[in-house]
């Protein structure tokens, strides 16, 4: 009898336990926006990485793929709200201002919003990643491989964002090879794989040899193996869909912030802020370097990676110039993150013009 | 057996009839699709068609979305009516929504009752401007219409983000890709307090009423009749040909502008890259869906409308994957064509009673 109820005492209590704690965990229930499909193996795929890991630690999520950004978003968003989500990320710059809107209405539902800069409630929160760290590596890789000196890059839209990650590349390009151009193709769009794949062919028909992107498909590193020439993945590790071509890829690893955020809302320790993590933060990852490249060359890389890392190294050391010649930023100095949230020229040694 | 037999004249009955066995065959297709893909099916095709609209805030969403849909599809109606294949409205919605906006944009730090007339006025110039490009290559130069049009709603895109950009982007954001909010003048007002559904509603129900009397009332209804059964009918009786399908593409093209205007005026509030999401396609099915008729037309814009609204609810609720939506839509218009094939056919039981 004693036994008996002993075991039952012990057995209700480690049920209790577990009630417990799945109802702490039960309690908070993310919900994720994305613009694509969660299979571009791009932008979007990643972000749903970043939730797989959010449901890692327990946590409930819902997501909603394809959402575009027109009169929609907004529905949608008070959608999740309305039906009992605590924390919604919303993952495209085009949910800016339905963001902010719907956050108006749900104050104790928390937003964050990806790659935007409006904040105009306190439960809106704003999150990017330094990706321009990661074009320094890929700059000093390009600069290293290419013989004939031309490097293509295939960029999606003139905003700060893309020019900032043109010029990082450039920069780190330069440093190792001085004689090096790189040559812009705007696609005009963030995920189209046959413009991608157009843009591409193009580079490679002016004579370029490297082939770096800022727009989210395979179309382009799938491009450059057939033409034989270097590339690199972007957003996802693209290494096995162009297996000879692509020589690193830099990823966006949104999975701890994630988690980190709504723990925070768990706890109720969340609060509004902007965050912009690069590598040291591990929000910027560099895939596995290819056995092509030579070895004095990978270990350059890995130590240029604890730097960045370290902040001993940063992507903008002067003395860097723009197209003209003018100075951007003194010797010795390194540009601020007001200048890099506004970067709208390009630096010496990027061919053309940004189009107006 | 049975034999297939032509029937001498299109049933009326069934005219009307096949849309609705569209949708009941879509339904059925639907919940075998949501098995097989391991959901169970009643219980899916209510988060898809129910739930959605189950509150009044979902219904008044499900107002919102069927308005451009059942505005630009009216138009489409003119032009489908008389054998004009406009496949553009898309580019010519697009057209109407930058030609507004940049009026709105002109007036975005001011206050003023007029405002917004102007604005609406403008898209609608805007929608006819666009639809003149291929009324005109086709009374004039012979062109394809089908091509023209569709090719044109390219460019029209393409206008648009060159515009939000370059010169209109917004000198406050940072360089990104949109334009300064329209000040609150050259909104369309809301029609209840914390529902998004606006006046544009009211657009389109004029463009039915319209469209409704202009069809069977007026003798350009009777000319757009005859020129769809025959044009050659239609050129033997002395009518118009060129002036008409210049009409009917300005019609067409003034509602898909305006439905540009609901869009940018109405909930977005500013211009960006994603003004609509294809509408101007998705009421080329509306269009068929509803039979061409003005009273069809708003039950296929309601019809079409929920399988944007369910395939988030879907997901949201029972992850089923969101461009099932797509599929719907696709499986309606597969299922109306198939089934149009009665219109012309009859099946005749034979040999059982020899």
């Amino acid at each position: 009898m004693h036994k008996f109820l002993i075991r039952s005492f012990v057995s209700s209590l480690v049920l209790l336990f577990t009630l417990t704690v799945a109802a702490v965990a039960k309690d908070v229930k993310a919900a994720f926006v994305y613009i694509g499909p969660t299979g571009d193996h791009g932008w979007t795929y990643q972000h749903d990485v970043g939730r797989k890991a959010v449901e890692a630690a327990g946590f409930k999520t819902t997501y909603v793929e394809g959402v575009p950004e027109s009169a929609d978003a907004e529905r949608v968003l008070r959608q999740l709200a309305n039906s009992g989500h605590d924390i919604i990320f919303t993952t495209s710059f085009g949910y800016m201002n339905p963001t902010n809107k719907v956050a108006k209405e749900f104050p104790n539902v928390k937003f964050e919003h990806a790659t935007g800069y409006k904040r105009e409630h306190p439960n809106v929160a704003t999150y990017a990643a330094r990706f321009y760290e990661g074009r320094t590596i890929l700059g000093t890789i390009a600069g290293t491989m290419t013989k004939s000196n031309v490097i293509g890059y295939v960029a999606s839209f003139p905003i700060p964002e893309v020019i900032r990650g043109i010029n990082s590349f450039t920069l780190a390009a330069q440093k190792v090879n001085p004689n090096i151009k790189t040559k812009i193709v705007w696609a005009f769009t963030w995920y189209d794989p046959g413009k991608e794949a157009e843009a591409a062919k193009a580079l490679i028909d002016q004579g370029a040899d490297v082939i770096a992107q800022h727009t989210d498909s395979t179309a382009i590193v799938q491009m450059a193996e057939k033409a034989g020439v270097y590339a690199f993945g972007q957003a996802s590790d693209m290494d096995k869909f162009a297996p000879k071509a692509v020589l690193t890829s830099v990823e966006n690893n949104w999975g701890p912030y994630y988690v980190d955020r709504v723990k925070a809302v768990a706890n109720g320790t969340w609060s509004q802020k902007d965050t912009w993590h690069g590598i040291g933060d591990g929000m910027v990852v560099i895939s596995g370097l290819d056995s092509q490249m030579p070895s004095d060359l990978q270990a350059k890389v890995k130590k240029l990676q604890a730097d960045l890392a370290s902040g001993k190294v940063h992507s903008f050391t002067g003395p860097i110039y723009d197209q003209k010649g003018n100075l951007m930023v003194a010797e010795g100095k390194t540009a601020d993150d007001g200048m890099l949230a506004g970067m709208m020229t390009y630096v010496k040694g990027v061919e053309g013009d940004i189009p107006k | 057996m049975i034999k297939i037999v032509k029937r001498d004249q299109p049933s009326k009955a069934i005219f009307f009839f096949t849309p609705v066995l569209a949708i009941f065959l879509t339904l059925i297709a639907g919940g075998i699709i949501f098995y097989i893909l391991g959901f169970k099916p009643f219980e899916a095709l209510k988060f898809f068609f129910i739930v959605p609209i189950a509150d009044k805030y979902g219904f008044s969403e499900l107002l919102l979305k069927a308005t451009p849909l059942c505005l630009i599809a009216i138009g489409l109606s003119f032009c489908f009516k008389s054998n004009n294949w406009n496949i553009g409205a898309e580019g010519q919605l697009t057209f109407g929504a930058i030609v507004s906006g940049g009026v709105a944009l002109l007036f975005y730090d001011q206050e003023g009752f007029y405002i917004l007339p102007i604005v609406i006025l403008a898209g609608a110039i805007g929608g006819m401007i666009y639809a003149s490009i291929p009324a005109i290559l086709k009374t004039y130069f012979n062109t394809n219409e089908i091509l023209v049009s569709l090719m044109l709603v390219y460019v029209s895109k393409l206008i648009l983000d060159y515009l939000v950009v370059g010169p209109w982007s917004n000198p406050e954001g940072f360089n990104f890709p949109e334009t300064r909010q329209f000040s609150d003048s050259a909104r369309l007002p809301l029609l209840f307090e914390g529902l998004r559904i606006h006046a544009g509603i009211f657009l389109a129900l004029a463009a039915v009423v319209i469209s409704w009397f202009v069809f069977y009332k007026t003798y350009l209804g009777f000319q757009m009749k005859v020129s769809g059964f025959s044009l050659k009918t239609a050129k033997y009786a002395g009518y118009k040909g060129k002036k008409m399908i210049i009409l009917v593409f300005l019609i067409s093209g003034a509602c898909a502008g305006l439905a540009g205007v609901g869009e940018i005026t109405g909930p977005i509030g500013q211009l960006h890259r994603e003004v609509s999401p294809d509408y101007g396609f998705t009421a080329i099915i509306v269009a068929f869906l509803g039979r061409l008729h003005p009273v069809g037309i708003i039950f296929a814009s309601l019809v079409v409308a929920i399988t944007y609204l369910g395939a988030e609810t879907a997901q949201i609720f029972m992850q089923i994957p969101k461009y099932t939506g797509q599929v719907f839509q696709g499986m309606i218009l597969f299922f109306l064509l198939a089934s149009d094939y009665l219109l012309f056919f009859k099946f005749k039981f034979i040999g059982s009673k020899k």
